[in-house]
């Protein structure tokens, strides 16, 4: 289906949020990034949001020793009704060569909008959390990790 | 790498109506970053699973979207709300166009 994310199929494009499809278009052009790079692109993706904290709990550690397994945790807070619930997570690490992580699309059905991973990293960096709610709201967290030993390969 | 091991999963086998489950699952994959170079200094061409779906009685209600930056041999976990009894999907979906399916039957009593 989606068998060569570096071009993005038209049809990909469409099946995604509007969020994340335009976060798959910018991708290419992340792919050289620094903190301040994904700084700026995050602002011109949510930039015009309002970014709500607290509802949002990402959970990393402080250092991790071993950046090829990093245990990555999100958990928001939400009635996860049919009229109230989150639409998706995503996950950015501004000091990686690829800064988007992963990104989650919850469903009413799934009850609780939490998910536990792990992830690469290349060195020490901050991780970004943003959560796209049913209603139009968004929140943001964002925590440092300290990499001994870093991830992604030379 | 096309997937060939068989993903594990924990998911209990039943649950009380509403019921928030978790739901656990691992699979073995390089995840080929495609950042890395072999020694002769070539890149190593990507190869990840980029697309991970769980399904309850065929209908999605869980997808996550993998980047290079997810750990080989992937791990996942998440939730559901059990509502009736019946199978559930799950499906990860890798860069060389195959797909590896496992599931699972929950009762719901």
């Amino acid at each position: 289906m989606r068998s060569n994310e570096l071009v993005p199929s038209r049809r990909d494009m469409l099946k995604l949020t509007g969020v994340a499809a335009f976060a798959a278009a910018l991708a290419p052009h992340l792919a050289l990034a620094t903190e301040e790079t994904v700084a700026a692109e995050l602002k011109k993706l949510f930039g015009g949001k309002k970014m709500g904290t607290g509802k949002l709990k990402l959970d990393v550690p402080q250092i991790a020793e071993n950046g090829n397994v990093v245990p990555l945790n999100v958990d928001v807070t939400s009635p996860m009704t049919a009229k109230d619930y989150v639409k998706a997570v995503h996950v950015f690490a501004d000091g990686n060569p690829w800064p988007q992580v992963v990104t989650y699309n919850f469903t009413p059905e799934s009850g609780r909008a939490a998910a536990s991973i792990r992830m690469r990293l290349q060195k020490t960096q901050n991780v970004i959390a943003v959560a796209e709610m049913s209603n139009g709201d968004f929140y943001s967290a964002k925590s440092q990790v300290k990499v001994t030993i870093g991830g992604c390969g030379g | 790498m096309a997937i060939k091991t068989k993903p594990r999963l924990r998911v209990p086998s039943s649950a009380k109506k509403g019921e928030l489950i978790e739901i656990k699952t691992l699979i073995a994959h390089d995840m080929e970053s495609g950042f890395r170079k072999d020694k002769t200094g070539k890149s190593i061409p990507r190869d990840i699973i980029n697309t991970f779906t769980a399904a309850f009685n065929g209908k999605t209600f869980f997808e996550a979207h993998w980047y290079p930056a997810i750990s080989a041999n992937p791990y996942q976990s998440f939730y559901y709300r059990a509502s009736t009894s019946g199978e559930l999907l799950f499906t990860w979906k890798d860069d060389d166009g195959s797909v590896q399916t496992a599931k699972a039957s929950i009762t719901v009593a």
